[in-house]
């Protein structure tokens, strides 16, 4: 499903190489991780692949379902199939949660050539996925992310992640800030969304995660470049050891 | 102090044309306003409240030319609510067009044919907000409106309106100059909607008076939408009662030149005034919002909240003053002033003043100038809305605050529409 070829990304406002030639493939109904130290390029990957402006990429590819995904739009990306969590979900004043909710959902239909949906079947199967995510009317009616606990925020990227129905979803660093309540809900959520036709690449830094969202995959993600894959045995062992051993290793 | 010879020749050459109309109790307003107006002269670019608006083409002799605008490819504005109409063509009355003058809870009655009488309950009120609020900061234009208006509505509300009132101004000549002034009077308790729509006019001055009685609420909505090369200046005093109520929102979406100047007065305790504006203009557009706000009693609220998109080295003042005067302890003033500059172009020059002489108030007030923000929008695209609609949201939501002041939402819904509109008309 997600292929990406020798990617090389720098910074495009100063000369900093962030990936060095990044090489995955995730197939329809895996679940991957990506872990590694801070600035080892896991959030940087998932910017590039979703479109995100400062970077540039100076090699290599990156397609879902064999379309080519750097040259498109944002939005043409997410009609594509592809949904980015955000680590830190951004909040929009003044424009209500359900509204967000509502345009996206619709202008993913309409890029597709499907129908819109109605108001009444939208909000009938917004509540449904709200209250599985423990998401309120209130929350629902509030400003996007606007006031929100970090919790709240996790779980409302979970609900347009159900909402959207996107094939390839990017989690990035979903368990910073929740906690361990928190966390059992969002995996939930996520578990849920699991079958055959999607696929998931989880960012993060620690393997708790992984408990409760069981990869089949897990690489580890060093200095720009993936630097060791395995199965889940590998989370355990960063956990176990951290990534001073797999470095080291490498080098 | 006698003034310069240059202005009192601008000034003549201003008036010369203008028909004076002695008869009657608004003869003698009439001839007080000219008194006030010929002490002042005409605004010029010299004048404090005058340095980031031109006023040259609002005082010269004639008004520059504006072609006719046709809007209709939209549904007209205020359409879809129930309301009494009342039509100006390029300020002049068009009885056929208008429905009749009649309202449960009010009296309705035009200057042109009231102002002959010798007693009229108008006298107490026509030129006399105007002269209060002409201290500490002249109006001269307000003055020349009180002066030589042609004509205008005198609404007396005894009770609560039936329905809101709207007054249509339609704009059909490339050179009219239109002087329109209103009264409006709420009794003590009474309740009126009064909607604006326009300006209709190549050049319009529009000056209302309202004098909110203890306890009478007055909700105003204006639309001065779409018509390109107009030019217009409006004034609007009011003074509010005890536990009075005055709300007013305006939406400007294009116009070469628009001054909107508020001059409120909360003269009863627990008076509450609010005044908002939503300008949107893209490339030759000038909007200039001048507001007064003066706490003269205690724990009256005042809000004003003006928020202007701007494109294409489109152009957005705000001048806004909250005075509290000694005594007016337990004000709550509050007043925010943004701007969202759509490209580098567009200029956002903004005064907030305040002016406190009373020791227990709460007063705050905010001016920002900004750029859309990136991030929310990569978080709108990234979800697949297209950029071009992300923007219009954000617009909007930049908006919200200000929109927010129009209680009604069948009139907040009209209004979003046009909000939509331009920008659905005007792309990024």
């Amino acid at each position: 499903m997600l292929q990406i070829k020798n990617l090389h990304v720098k910074l495009e406002e100063e000369d900093k190489q962030i990936l060095k030639g990044v090489d995955l493939t995730v197939k329809a109904g895996e679940v991957h991780a990506i872990m590694g130290p801070n600035g080892s390029g896991k959030s940087t990957l998932s910017y590039v692949l979703s479109g995100r402006d400062g970077y540039e990429v100076t090699e290599g590819s990156a397609t879902l379902d064999g379309e080519e995904l750097l040259e498109m739009e944002p939005e043409e990306r997410a009609a594509a199939g592809l949904f980015l969590a955000f680590q830190y979900p951004v909040e929009i004043p003044g424009v209500g949660n359900m509204t967000f909710l509502r345009t996206a959902v619709n202008a993913q239909r309409k890029a597709r050539g499907q129908e819109e949906m109605s108001a009444g079947d939208f909000l009938k199967e917004v509540r449904a996925k709200a209250k599985t995510l423990k998401i309120d009317a209130e929350m629902l009616k509030r400003p996007v992310n606007v006031g929100f606990s970090g919790g709240e925020k996790k779980r409302n990227e979970i609900l347009q992640m159900a909402m959207l129905e996107p094939k390839m979803c990017i989690l990035d660093e979903t368990d910073s800030g929740l906690d361990v309540d928190a966390m059992k809900l969002v995996s939930e959520g996520v578990n849920a969304l699991r079958d055959a036709g999607r696929a998931f690449l989880v960012i993060t830094h620690y393997q708790r995660l992984l408990d409760h969202i069981k990869p089949d995959v897990v690489h580890i993600m060093a200095n720009g470049r993936i630097i060791k894959t395995g199965g889940p045995e590998l989370a355990l062992e960063v956990e176990n050891n951290g990534y001073a051993d797999l470095l080291a290793e490498v080098q | 102090m006698a003034l310069p010879q240059a202005k009192q020749d601008a000034l003549a050459a201003r008036i010369a044309g203008l028909s004076f109309r002695r008869e009657g109790w608004l003869g003698a307003a009439r001839a007080e306003a000219l008194a006030r107006l010929t002490a002042m002269g005409l605004p010029a670019k010299r004048d404090e409240y005058w340095r980031y608006t031109d006023p040259s083409s609002l005082t010269a002799v004639e008004p520059p030319k504006a072609a006719v605008f046709d809007a209709s490819d939209e549904t007209a504005v205020f359409d879809g609510i129930d309301r009494l109409r009342v039509v100006f063509v390029d300020g002049v009355f068009d009885a056929a067009a208008s429905d009749d003058l009649a309202l449960a809870g009010v009296e309705i009655e035009r200057l042109s044919q009231a102002g002959g009488a010798d007693i009229h309950w108008a006298r107490d009120v026509y030129g006399v907000l105007e002269a209060r609020g002409q201290v500490p900061v002249e109006r001269p234009l307000a003055a020349l409106n009180s002066a030589f208006a042609t004509d205008g509505l005198l609404i007396r509300v005894t009770g609560k309106a039936a329905r809101p009132i709207a007054l249509h101004y339609v704009h059909n000549s490339d050179s009219s100059d239109a002087i329109l002034h209103h009264l409006v009077k709420l009794e003590a308790g009474a309740e009126l909607t009064l909607l604006e729509s326009g300006p209709g006019a190549a050049r319009f001055s529009g000056v209302m008076e309202v004098e909110v009685a203890p306890g009478a609420r007055f909700h105003h909505v204006r639309s001065q939408g779409r018509d390109h090369q107009r030019r217009a200046v409006t004034h609007i005093f009011a003074r509010l009662g005890a536990g009075a109520l005055f709300k007013s929102f305006t939406v400007t979406a294009n116009g070469v030149l628009t001054r909107n100047e508020a001059v409120l007065e909360l003269a009863g305790d627990d008076a509450v005034a609010h005044v908002a504006g939503a300008a949107l203009g893209d490339g030759d557009f000038h909007h200039d919002d001048t507001v007064f706000v003066t706490h003269a009693a205690e724990r009256c609220e005042s809000r004003q909240v003006f928020k202007k998109v701007l494109k294409n080295g489109a152009v957005g003042v705000f001048q806004g003053k909250i005075l509290v005067k000694p005594g007016a302890q337990k004000t709550d003033g509050y007043q925010i002033s943004q701007s969202l500059l759509l490209d580098e172009d567009s200029q956002f020059l903004a005064k907030p003043e305040l002016e406190i002489y009373a020791d227990d108030v709460k007063c705050s007030h905010g001016s920002t100038s900004g750029a859309i923000d990136e991030t929310a929008l990569f978080y709108l695209r990234s979800r697949g809305v297209p950029e071009r609609v992300a923007q219009s949201l954000l617009v909007l939501a930049f908006l919200a605050e200000a929109l927010g002041e129009i209680e009604d939402e069948a009139i907040a819904e009209d209004i979003r529409q046009r909000l939509e509109g331009w920008l659905a008309r005007h792309e990024h």
